[in-house]
């Protein structure tokens, strides 16, 4: 696969490292009252969609940044790529 | 002999090669296939399963029959197609797959249980007793299954990996290819043009034909000699497009040597990683038989095949020159044939033509609506039965041609799961519309093979793929020629007439390469077998080195017949990588022994060769195991000098390898709080602290050290397998988790080298290259850092930490300088004992002080399990610390703990279970495990590290070691896995 990276543009999907459903991202506060409970669930409880899906990448052979990928699981067809830290600045983080 | 007049050899450059031990004459340009054929030789092998003989069927790829065991030595191959191996002086081939000579193969009895050896044979017969699969059926199937044989020795070549980029990649060098890259070619496209063949032209150097004025081959050569001159387009020739990857990446093997007596410096194949913008498939078409009554018999060969022979290699497929040939075909396509053999003057018996209508196009005898329905003849075809009018009537002949039509070489086309579709006109499937994108289909393999079709196909892919590459496209100017596609009718197989019992009991054949007959595939439709993913695992269709090129399209028809529904109805089944075998070698492409993966040196690796260090391989890593001494014979005398050395004076061990990771800026010391399970945000400048790392699902994974360099300026250490994972999984929590932290994180292992000084004199011997930083126990205590100066301005670092449980430091020193600094010590520290030592000992030495390393931190194990429980703060969050409080890992028992044989000759076995006393030796009375295990000459006996259920409280408890795999049943006693210094007080001293 080929990697679009939004800095260094189109990139083999060999120098990246993958991790998995962006979610990850969404780490649960540890200080609530079901901290434990929603712990679980981020660890061990991700999606896997046949389509599209929004996943982690690591230019671990790059620049070292996180990449948003956005791929159809089905087609291997990638929607979109963006820095983890472009993601956040529009999160508002 | 069978040469007869013209083709594309060069009658200048004979060639000499050996057949089965004899030798034979043949010429450049040559294929084995036809190398064979020029000298009359038909039986070239047996088959699969019944061991029948065998001849040579296509010229191409494609072929089920003609495998041979080439070379010999270390060079043997098993499987090689003779239709596409390139002749070579002093080539030397074998046939395969039988006992005894060739022609008396003593399998071949086999043909004789053929009533048993049906479709699903195995399924239905290995099923009882059970017991009998592992110990009779399988080793006896095994020996008897496969073709050829490996030579069972080392690969004597080289293979090599390459990456080429291109606009456009043109699959396949026929006529639709070389209009195509020829189109893109002049239009300044960076194009790749690539074929199996090791002469370019396709089809088109095996018909008579002309383009324009000129002859076929004529009109090749021009486009090559212009494709060569252009230098945007490379043309790659004996190259293979195995497989369409995505995002446009093909898989590509070049045969760089296999034609060369020996390969040129040793290259014998190049795998290619082709990424193209655009491609084109021009992989042209592959010819069908029709099956008849015992139409395996060498002699028979697909008829555009037969034309190939007699126009490109100028042989026919016979014994002898006398003997007639026939043509069987359902179209227009099988004439063609005869026409060409008429005109190199070959002796013809006549065309069979099952249509009714059946033209004539020249002056040979046409047997219309006809059928070959029989064929006799012991090692090679003496005569086929047709049946004309009814009526069945032998006739003698050399060989016969069969032409059932064509299918276009979808193969690549479906590699992302598109669909090839039924083209009912064409009677073939053709490429999906939904196939690998950007891959536009031209020519025979479009289903559009007619030549003038495949030239005006070729070159319009090549402007659609320009258009969509924005480069400008200019029609070419391509020459007349053959515009008028061929009649043929649907006739799939010859059926037996129903009435004769002695004919039913004869077998056509679909599949050549598995033995699959007409019967098979009617008994596989009996038992509803039907589908056919289906039946081809029940027939063993389609399977094995050609995968059915020849026989899967004519199954399904087969099939459709006896269900009663259309082809399309039936379905076909796709395809996937490789389109033809490619080798294991080649696929790893050079990466063997010390290739295999990329090596890393330790800045002292110099000077520890010349040390005559053993070095053991830590992942990438190349380190010192030990550094043995003249006159010792066993690594054990090395290490135990080693070992004792430190714990009396002083050693020196190259650490570089562990991970170390610099971090700065203002928010460093909140993000290590949150990284580390244990308290880091309170650590002081110029100290170091213990840390331990956890997964977030609580798990223990890593842990190291964590120094304060700076009021934002932090280096840490991983352990040298997870120096990658703690840096990776850093950036994540930086960027993904926590990007408000204003903090740098960047790996800084190679940067330094880092050695460890251990032992009660380690002191005296950094007081030698000291600058004059103050190092006495006051100023420079135990767990302290700091950045300094070493021999005369050598800016260094130093950390006072232990592994080995000594007075200890450890120095980082710029890694280009760790090679002069390990030399210095060693040599201004001879009178303190100053002694190297490598990874050996330091594993013995953390052994004794009961330190962890990856043995006990495997992933699967916590920080309570270690006893450092209470290091996973409440204070504060970080990576792990809620998951690691949840029940399971909560009320976790077991502890590690240190071990001791009662029995002090006794061994310690690292993987031994601990059960009590007298206990069953059985899964439930296990109570924990030995994680590390060495002989201690500190202690006088062997020791070792485990966890233990409840082993805290279990102290000086007699248990056993139980090793199941050396029947060892070990007295141990639980002690402190403290076995050196449990108070601490040497690495504080």
């Amino acid at each position: 696969m080929i990697i679009p990276h939004p800095l260094l543009g189109p990139r083999d999907a060999q120098e990246f490292t993958y991790l998995g459903d962006a979610s990850l991202m969404a780490r649960p506060d540890p200080y609530s009252e079901s901290a434990e409970a929603e712990f679980c669930n981020y660890v061990y409880l991700r999606d896997n969609p046949a389509g599209i899906h929004r996943e982690l990448w690591f230019h671990e052979q790059g620049d070292r940044s996180w990449l948003i990928i956005t791929r159809d699981t089905l087609t291997h067809e990638i929607l979109g790529a963006e820095l983890v830290s472009a993601d956040k600045l529009k999160a508002g983080l | 002999m069978s040469r007869i007049s013209g083709g594309i050899i060069n009658r200048d450059a004979p060639i000499s090669f050996s057949f089965n031990g004899q030798n034979y004459q043949a010429f450049e340009g040559d294929t084995l296939a036809s190398a064979l054929l020029a000298n009359g030789v038909q039986l070239v092998g047996r088959s699969f399963k019944y061991h029948r003989p065998r001849g040579i069927l296509s010229a191409g790829s494609e072929e089920p029959n003609a495998l041979v065991q080439l070379g010999r030595g270390a060079r043997l191959e098993p499987n090689a197609r003779a239709t596409v191996t390139e002749l070579y002086e002093g080539l030397t081939a074998n046939s395969q797959n039988h006992i005894g000579p060739l022609k008396r193969d003593l399998m071949a009895i086999n043909d004789l249980f053929a009533p048993f050896l049906s479709a699903g044979f195995y399924y239905k017969t290995f099923m009882w007793p059970r017991a009998f699969w592992e110990k009779l059926y399988e080793p006896a199937i095994r020996r008897a299954a496969g073709l050829g044989r490996l030579s069972f020795k080392p690969d004597p070549d080289q293979y090599d990996k390459g990456f080429l980029h291109c606009d456009l990649l043109v699959i396949g060098g026929g006529a639709a290819g070389l209009a195509a890259a020829l189109t893109a070619g002049r239009a300044g496209a960076k194009v790749i043009l690539a074929d199996e063949d090791f002469h370019f032209g396709g089809r088109l150097l095996s018909e008579s034909y002309t383009l324009g004025d000129a002859l076929a081959l004529e009109w090749v050569e021009t486009v090559l000699a212009e494709l060569n001159s252009l230098p945007n387009v490379r043309l790659m020739p004996r190259t293979t497009i195995f497989g369409v990857y995505d995002h446009g990446i093909f898989g590509a093997v070049e045969r760089v040597g296999d034609h060369l007596p020996t390969p040129h410096k040793g290259l014998r194949q190049t795998l290619w990683r082709i990424t193209s913008k655009q491609s084109i498939l021009a992989a042209g078409a592959v010819e069908r038989h029709i099956p008849f009554a015992n139409n395996d018999r060498p002699g028979v060969m697909l008829a555009g095949a037969m034309r190939a022979y007699a126009n490109r290699w100028a042989v026919t497929p016979v014994q002898s020159a006398r003997d007639p040939i026939a043509i069987f075909t359902n179209g227009d396509d099988g004439h063609r044939t005869a026409l060409d053999l008429l005109a190199k003057g070959v002796e013809l018996l006549g065309v069979i033509d099952t249509r009714a209508d059946a033209p004539r196009f020249g002056d040979y005898e046409v047997f219309a609506s006809a059928k070959v329905s029989d064929s006799k003849g012991r090692h090679g075809l003496a005569a086929i039965e047709i049946t004309h009018k009814g009526q069945p009537k032998w006739h003698k002949v050399g060989a016969l041609g069969v032409s059932g039509g064509w299918n276009p070489n979808v193969h690549l086309s479906s590699h992302h799961r598109g669909r090839p579709i039924w083209d009912d006109d064409l009677l073939a499937f053709v490429p999906p519309k939904d196939g690998p994108k950007g891959l536009i289909p031209a020519g025979a393999a479009a289903g559009r093979g007619c030549t003038g079709d495949a030239l005006s196909t070729g070159m319009n892919a090549a402007i659609t793929a320009l258009g969509i590459l924005g480069l400008p496209a200019h029609k070419i100017s391509l020459p007349e020629t053959l515009s008028e596609a061929h009649k043929q009718e649907a006739f799939w197989h010859v059926p037996a007439t129903a009435v004769d019992k002695k004919r039913q009991r004869k077998r056509a054949w679909v599949d050549f390469q598995n033995d699959v007959t007409v019967k098979d595939i009617a008994l596989a439709h009996q038992e509803n077998m039907r589908p056919v993913e289906h039946l081809k695992r029940w027939t063993t269709l389609g399977m094995a080195t050609d995968q059915g090129k020849t026989a899967n399209i004519t199954a399904l028809a087969v099939m459709a017949e006896l269900t009663g529904k259309t082809i399309p109805e039936t379905g076909t089944t796709i395809f996937r990588p490789p389109y033809t075998g490619v080798s294991l070698s080649v696929l790893g492409g050079g990466d063997i022994g010390q290739n295999f993966r990329p090596k890393r040196l330790t800045p002292t690796h110099k000077w520890a060769c010349t040390r005559g260090a053993v070095f053991v391989e830590a992942g990438q890593w190349m380190r010192a195991q030990y550094f043995p001494k003249p006159g010792e014979t066993h690594w054990r005398q090395s290490v135990d000098r080693e070992a004792l050395a430190v714990r009396a004076g002083v050693g020196v061990c190259d650490v570089t390898t562990l991970g170390k990771i610099d971090l700065q800026g203002k928010d460093a010391t909140e993000f290590l709080n949150r990284i580390y399970a244990n308290m880091m945000g309170t650590l002081p400048l110029g100290k170091v602290r213990y840390g331990i790392m956890l997964r977030e699902d609580g798990a223990l994974y890593d842990d190291g050290t964590c120094a304060r360099l700076g009021e934002n300026h932090y280096v840490v250490t991983t352990t040298t397998a997870n120096a990658g994972l703690v840096y990776r999984k850093m950036e994540f929590a930086h960027q993904c988790l926590w990007p408000e932290l204003d903090v740098q994180i960047i790996s800084a292992t190679d940067a330094w080298a880092q050695l460890a000084i251990a032992g009660p004199r380690s002191r005296e011997l950094l007081a030698r290259i000291n600058d004059g930083f103050d190092i006495s126990n006051e100023a420079f205590p135990f767990m302290s850092c700091a950045e300094l100066t070493i021999c005369q301005g050598l800016s260094a670092r130093l950390f006072r930490i232990s592994f080995s449980g000594e007075l200890a430091y450890e120095i980082a020193v710029p890694a280009r300088y760790g090679n002069a600094l390990i030399e210095r010590l060693i040599e201004i520290g001879q009178d303190l004992g100053a002694t190297p030592y490598g990874t050996e000992t330091l594993g013995v030495l953390r052994i004794e002080k009961g330190h962890a390393a990856g043995n006990e931190i495997t992933g699967q194990t916590s920080a309570l399990m270690l006893g450092l429980g209470n290091m996973v703060s409440k204070k504060k969050d970080s990576i792990g610390a809620i998951m690691s409080r949840r029940g399971e890992m909560a009320t976790e028992s077991k502890r590690l703990v240190g071990l001791r044989p009662i029995n002090p000759n006794d061994p310690v076995v690292a993987g031994s279970h601990l059960l009590k006393l007298g206990s069953v030796l059985s899964l439930e009375h296990d109570e924990g495990w030995i994680t590390s295990a060495c002989y201690s000459p500190h202690v006088g006996s062997a020791i070792g590290l485990g966890y233990l259920d409840r082993g805290d409280a279990r102290i000086a408890e007699h248990i056993i070691a139980a090793n199941p795999l050396e029947g060892q049943n070990i007295r141990l006693e639980v002690v402190s896995p403290h076995f050196i210094d449990p108070e601490g007080e040497r690495l504080r001293d």
